[in-house]
């Protein structure tokens, strides 16, 4: 590790912390309704569309007619999405001519993006038209990440609100998060990405005569307004097959850190944000605390990783899958913080990452994608596990559980239960179907245990909607496109609905004043008991697993031998 | 009914605004603000484009800088890397030979320290930079393929020297040296 790896890994997280409060004040000031420049700018967008919705934005809903807002909008979004991809040949702005895509990747790249997971079956630049990708995964770019804060919003509305059933206005909801937020934000980190040399246009493929003679086609397209939303919103596909690593989405190293803090920057803010809405700021400071724990846990693992000697390729900074500009450390860095959030955009190539860097990647999206998260899905799924921790600490002291003067009881710890567990569930059934079949394993692009890792770890990043890959293996499949779809869409609304259930629960719930015997959450103990739920939980589900895939790989690695 | 309804309206002007409306703003912004850049960066000489700044070429003679080995040869129609494991044999056997040719080419004594970067290949297939080192460890090789004297070999790793990118802002990334726009140079000394 060098002075330098230390200092870029600083720079990163004091941007981090320093942006997290002001962003934070200021999504708690739109979500409330509070005046502000983009009110000024797009408030009267604001109106007309509530106008052509023929919608009061003061009618409240209770948790069952969201939920179904939520359902209905997201199927009608991913069947556009999925017709749009069958019909793209036939449309214009696809200079390429590019073909119409298959019913079955049409399908993955669909539920794909609808579930903010963003995982690429597909290879941008020779599969989808600059209109696909712009009216298609662009603006399911947008939808998912606002579904996630909508739905986090009832969650939270649940916790404040007392001895009611409404739990906010689903569509006025997605309205301020995309206009006030997610817009102005994607539109100031575009204009940073294109000073860098991100590409935005429409132009057909250049066919180039190199110096040495030989043809060269280079894909162009709509870029940096795709790569900017995919960031922010922790969505993750890529406009190009190799992402984030492709140098017209990722030209320089400050374009880098603009993505890499863009990429977990509203997820963090939004601790702040919920800090405000429940009315205290120390709350979601622990969570941001705790969080904030975990990540730098996993980048200083991971980096201790890279640099331990390889005997198998004779290196102690293997390069391979990683660019030049970026170099080891912004590759970790970047590495773990896409897994942590939900965002699955990748700088480097995971499948090529040291053993246990690898591991860290894997961890991440297994511990539930928890650790800062999706936009939205990451504090509703850490939500869950401080009503696991309250529970299992009130289970201790022999108390009633409550969380910020709600008693949480049988209905609530069923269902977060379910919502963790159904995403693991996902995992290892998937994952030992397709490790024992001739399908599963044919896919496979890497022998030994590295090939379990590559199952296991398309498995995660399904159920877990995060979207990165250990790319060596091949996932554009029929059998890999179904499964993962399946796997994705249980892993989004197997997690939505018995969050919203708990919501529509604890709104209804009266608040039981503060006294000496209060269980607190504010407070280091909490943080730390937090973790350890967190970690046991993850680590009794996964530990047999991650033993014969990244942890027996490391340890063969170490006595030289190779597959 | 009526939520089918809303929702069709609303995704429609959703669609409108983030997926229209949104990307040819940016399109407008980019067109003024920075034409060159956005169109791809690309490189003309004689008024033929060349190819992109960004984009790695392959340079197989041995009177130019090469660039990072590529997975995809060098033709990102789709871009990517090979995904090999750290405990692939694959990977070993392919950067050992790479090693031994990059050794060879250069004339090289066998236990020079080779920098990852010539032997392992980029994510992107077409990572347009090389390490400093890298550019290095070739110019002898170069100069004496071109038949330097002693004057221009100076300017040679003069060359690299001036080319070379250090952190941005003095705080992000890593020294890098762009090989199209170091061959590109090299061929007006």
């Amino acid at each position: 590790m060098k002075t330098n790896d230390i200092f870029q890994i600083l720079i990163f997280v004091a941007a981090l912390t320093l942006l997290t409060p002001l962003l934070g004040k200021y999504m708690f000031n739109v979500f409330s309704g509070k005046m502000n420049l983009s009110t000024k700018l797009f408030g009267g967008l604001e109106n007309f569309i509530y106008k052509i919705l023929k919608i009061d934005s003061c009618e409240e809903m209770n948790w069952k007619k969201y939920l179904w807002s939520v359902l209905i909008f997201n199927f009608l979004g991913f069947t556009f999405l999925f017709i749009l991809q069958l019909i793209q040949y036939w449309l214009p702005l696809n200079p390429q001519g590019l073909q119409n895509v298959s019913p079955d990747l049409a399908f993955n790249t669909a539920v794909s993006f609808m579930t903010n997971t963003n995982w690429q079956s597909y290879a941008g630049e020779t599969t989808l038209s600059y209109l696909t990708q712009m009216l298609g995964l662009t603006v399911q770019n947008f939808l998912s990440a606002a579904t996630g804060i909508a739905v986090m919003l009832t969650l939270i509305r649940g916790i404040k609100n007392k001895l009611d059933d409404k739990l906010g206005n689903f569509w006025v909801d997605m309205t301020r998060t995309t206009l006030y937020i997610l817009i102005p934000l994607s539109i100031l980190v575009s204009v940073m990405l294109l000073s860098q040399g991100v590409i935005q246009n429409f132009a057909p493929y250049e066919t180039v005569k190199t110096i040495e003679g030989s043809e060269q086609v280079i894909p162009l397209g709509p870029v940096a307004s795709q790569v900017a939303i995919k960031q922010l919103g922790t969505n993750g596909g890529g406009f190009f097959n190799a992402n984030s690593s492709h140098p017209f989405e990722n030209p320089t190293p400050f374009s880098n850190f603009i993505e890499v803090l863009s990429l977990i920057l509203i997820s963090a803010s939004l601790t702040y944000t919920y800090g405000l809405m429940i009315g205290s700021k120390k709350e979601g400071w622990i969570l941001f605390g705790v969080m904030l724990f975990l990540l730098l846990c996993g980048i200083f693992t991971s980096l201790y990783s890279e640099y331990i000697f390889n005997p198998v390729l004779s290196t102690a900074s293997n390069m391979e899958g990683k660019e030049v500009r970026f170099g080891i450390v912004n590759s970790v860095i970047w590495s773990v913080s896409t897994t942590a959030t939900s965002c699955g955009a990748v700088n480097t190539m995971h499948s090529s990452l040291s053993p246990l860097a690898g591991m860290v990647a894997l961890i991440n999206i297994m511990l539930g994608e928890i650790v800062f998260g999706g936009v939205g899905s990451g504090l509703y799924g850490m939500i869950l596990f401080v009503f696991l921790t309250v529970f299992i600490a009130g289970l201790m002291v022999g108390r009633t559980p409550e969380y910020l003067g709600k008693k949480i009881e049988a209905f609530d710890i069923k269902m977060a239960m379910l919502a963790v567990l159904i995403p693991n569930i996902l995992i290892l059934v998937f994952a030992s179907v397709a490790s024992i079949s001739e399908t599963g394993t044919s896919s496979l692009g890497n022998a030994g245990p590295h090939g379990l890792s590559e199952i296991l770890y398309a498995f995660s990043s399904g159920a877990g909607n995060n979207g990165s890959a250990f790319a060596g293996l091949n996932a554009n499949t029929v059998f890999y496109n179904i499964t993962l779809g399946i796997a994705m869409l249980l892993g989004r609304f197997g997690v939505i609905i018995p969050v919203m259930a708990i919501a529509g629960n604890l709104v209804k719930k009266n608040k039981t004043p503060v006294s000496k015997g209060t269980f607190t959450t504010d407070n280091y103990i909490f943080a730390i008991l937090l973790i350890g739920v967190i970690l046991i939980v993850g680590a009794l589900t996964h530990f047999p697993a991650l033993s014969l895939g990244p942890i027996v790989e490391h340890l063969i690695m170490k006595s030289g031998v190779a597959f | 009914m009526k939520i089918f309804l809303i929702s069709a309206k609303f995704l429609l002007l959703m669609t409108l605004i983030t997926g229209l409306f949104y990307p040819f703003f940016i399109f407008g912004i980019a067109k003024i603000a920075f034409p060159n850049k956005s169109g791809g960066s690309f490189i003309e000489i004689g008024g033929v484009k060349i190819s992109s700044e960004l984009i790695a070429q392959k340079f197989d003679s041995s009177i130019y800088f090469q660039p990072r080995p590529s997975a995809i040869s060098y033709l990102p129609m789709p871009s990517g890397g090979s995904n090999l494991a750290p405990t692939s044999l694959k990977l070993r056997n392919k950067s050992d030979s790479l090693k031994k040719a990059f050794i060879r080419r250069n004339l090289l004594s066998e236990n020079t320290a080779i920098p990852p970067d010539a032997v392992f290949s980029s994510g992107s297939g077409i990572d347009p930079h090389i390490s400093p080192e890298n550019a290095l460890l070739q110019a002898e090789r170069i100069a004496s393929a071109r038949g330097f004297g002693l004057d221009k070999k100076n300017k040679l790793l003069e060359l690299i020297n001036i080319l070379t990118e250090q952190k941005q802002f003095g705080l992000f990334g890593e020294p890098r040296i762009n090989v199209l726009i170091l061959n590109i140079e090299l061929d007006k000394l």
